[in-house]
């Protein structure tokens, strides 16, 4: 019989076959030729060094905000505030990025030191009212997320310059292009993946080799039992939404300092917060998990841009990507079905 | 003074009503243990099977068309919350996880469905929308007649008197009680003889049905046309104001009502004296910012239906 491991991956990987399927039958239904479409997604990524390029710098904030949730999700609290704590942390790194004059080492640090410490603020504003108010961090998120987008906008229309819609490019010294990266592929592919994945390895020692990660994992079980093995819940709610935070900041610091080298304004969210809840949720909520599963978005994302070339509207990429995530949480009736599979094999 | 309020008050009530109708939904839903992150995604279905019903058959219809149009709104998001009903109830899959999974899904097959029928990313302007309307008699009473019954929508005194039928069934039936058992203690309805899945599947229809209109009235009073940015946000905002009205239909109408004012302050606040000097960002994030501080000053912790989120599982302790 299956493990439950081996669920664990059989499982998001028998969901991406299904809503691929559901997306040909779809595509099929409306007349479209799924084969032909399918076909055009994998070439929008992988023929050209360019878009292959385009693709990491997608995949690159996914990592970070699919952290965030994950790491806010195994901790018992929801952060659907990443949305708010990107937009803060890219005007933070951007400010920084174009404001101070210093050396690379000094500069690009700084940089992402902002964006984490902003997202980081972001966050404990939630936190710190769950914690000593008792108020519900998902509604509080949802107002800080409209927050931040008015904020932002207002900062870089009338603080970082004179009503203009997008600030300058950040300094040379405070980027993430490297030259010789640009000449190899043509594109803004940047360095922040490094980060991206340095993240993963820190938000794994945190939750599985030290006392804190134990801590904050064991508040997310049972506030109460934890509270009785004389563990400060509050503090350790405030710890885990910051990290959160930190983890969305740098996100925004991805986005900032490395694919646009600039800041400007939005009528509307960037969706790499909520995007972040799906990547955390296909990835199990573990950082490696993250990785597969923020890799598969930001294929499928730049992917899309290239099927019209076939005909076929790149929103069929959003059905199959909310499939897919149906599928996962329906996880329990794939299992179900699993065994009975098994069952019927054995007779 | 009064000339504010003139402006204000129908303004606020413009802005509350698709927010009150898909915040009863939330209520009714989260009440019987389901959480309804998809509200969102249901407004989208709602919004977009308003506008392309009201596009396609204005001409037929004429008149009548967005009242028709708005219960194809109310259908179509019904239908399409058994996607949210389904998993979350009978494959007791995660309930916020597939809540997210219906926004993106409604969000795609809107736009998806567009670019089929309309051959473009963004419908037309529609041209029958919900007008608006003086109340007859009653708009001539003094003072309360210019306030409440000039220049208003009819859909937002049908939001205001469904917040009061919503709270009689929910708190004064039989039926109502069954869902709040559900939501509560579904082990314990059970054992009563309470059909545990059954009541959250009406549940969540009727959440998706009510969402449904919040999406079509939003479509055809204040956006009068449907592209990926229609809704955008607004079911969040009625999460909120389901949390802020601690899962109370007539606290989920103030909280709306609070959100509509905020909006309309930030509309009409330019020409207020008192206001006309303070930058627009400030008005921009006054709903929100007031929302935090209310719900960490006087409305207190506001603490969820005991089983939401909790999908039940037959036998289980």
């Amino acid at each position: 019989m299956f493990s439950s491991t081996k669920f664990n991956f059989i499982i998001p990987i028998i969901s991406v076959v299904l809503g691929l399927a559901a997306g040909a039958i779809i595509m099929l239904i409306f007349g479209y030729n799924p084969i032909l479409g399918y076909q055009a997604l994998w070439n929008g990524v992988f023929d050209s060094g360019f878009f292959m390029s385009e693709t990491v710098n997608r995949i690159t904030p996914y990592i970070l905000t699919g952290l965030a949730i994950a790491f806010a999700f195994r901790t018992g609290l929801f952060n659907i505030g990443a949305e708010g704590q990107v937009l803060v942390g890219w005007i933070a790194s951007v400010w920084v990025g174009t404001a101070i004059d210093a050396p690379t080492v000094i500069h690009l640090p700084l940089a992402l030191l902002a964006a984490a410490a902003a997202g980081a603020f972001w966050a404990f504003i939630p936190g710190i009212l769950k914690a000593k108010l008792g108020v519900h961090e998902v509604i509080v998120s949802i107002m800080m997320n409209y927050v931040a987008l008015h904020l932002t906008n207002y900062l870089i229309r009338d603080v970082m310059t004179d009503n203009s819609e997008s600030t300058e490019q950040v300094k040379q010294t405070a980027s993430l292009t490297n030259d010789f990266l640009i000449g190899l592929t043509g594109s803004r592919l940047h360095l922040g993946f490094i980060v991206a994945l340095f993240m993963v390895l820190v938000m794994w020692v945190i939750l599985e080799r030290t006392k804190l990660g134990y801590e904050l994992k064991a508040v997310g079980y049972n506030q109460h039992a934890s509270n009785y093995a004389g563990m400060k819940v509050g503090r350790n709610i405030v710890i885990s939404m910051v990290i959160s935070g930190l983890f969305a900041g740098l996100a925004g610091a991805m986005q900032g300092l490395g694919s646009f080298g600039t800041a400007f304004t939005n009528t509307a969210f960037s969706n790499l917060g909520f995007d972040g809840i799906a990547v955390a949720l296909l990835g199990g909520n573990n950082p490696f998990g993250v990785i597969l599963s923020a890799s598969l978005f930001g294929f499928l994302k730049v992917g899309a841009l290239n099927m019209s070339t076939a005909g076929v509207p790149n929103e069929i990429i959003e059905i199959v990507i909310a499939l897919i995530i149906l599928f996962v949480a329906s996880g329990f009736i794939i299992r179900w079905a699993l065994l009975q599979l098994k069952k019927g094999e054995r007779k | 003074m009064l000339d504010i309020l003139y402006s204000l008050i129908p303004q606020t009530l413009f802005f509350a009503a698709p927010l009150i109708f898909t915040a009863l939904g939330g209520v009714y839903s989260e009440r019987s243990g389901v959480i309804n992150i998809g509200l969102e995604g249901l407004m989208v279905i709602g919004a977009f099977a308003a506008v392309t019903f009201n596009l396609l058959y204005a001409n037929a219809l004429g008149t009548m068309t967005p009242w028709i149009s708005l219960l194809v709104a109310m259908v179509a998001s019904a239908v399409f919350s058994l996607l949210l009903a389904i998993p979350a109830i009978t494959f007791r899959a995660d309930q916020t996880v597939t809540g997210v999974a219906i926004n993106m899904l409604a969000l795609g097959f809107g736009v998806f469905m567009i670019k089929q029928i309309f051959n473009k990313g963004q419908t037309e302007f529609i041209s029958e929308p919900i007008y608006t309307k003086d109340v007859p008699g009653l708009v001539d009473i003094p003072v309360i007649g210019e306030m409440f019954f000039n220049n208003m929508y009819i859909t937002s005194y049908i939001a205001i008197a469904f917040s009061f039928v919503a709270w009689y069934v929910l708190f004064k039936t039989p039926f109502g009680l069954r869902i709040r058992a559900v939501g509560e203690h579904p082990m314990a309805a059970d054992t009563n003889g309470i059909k545990v899945y059954t009541t959250r599947y009406i549940a969540v229809i009727i959440s998706g049905a009510l969402a449904g209109i919040g999406g079509g009235v939003f479509a055809m009073t204040i956006s009068l046309n449907f592209s990926v940015s229609t809704i955008a946000g607004q079911g969040f905002m009625a999460i909120a104001a389901v949390i802020f009205g601690k899962w109370n239909p007539l606290g989920a109408m103030g909280a709306a009502l609070f959100f509509g004012f905020a909006q309309s302050l930030s509309v009409v606040g330019s020409s207020i004296p008192l206001l006309e000097n303070v930058p627009q960002v400030y008005l921009l994030i006054a709903p929100y910012v007031l929302t935090i501080l209310a719900l960490a000053g006087f409305i207190g912790r506001s603490v969820a239906p005991k089983a939401s989120g909790v999908p039940y599982v037959k036998g289980s302790r």
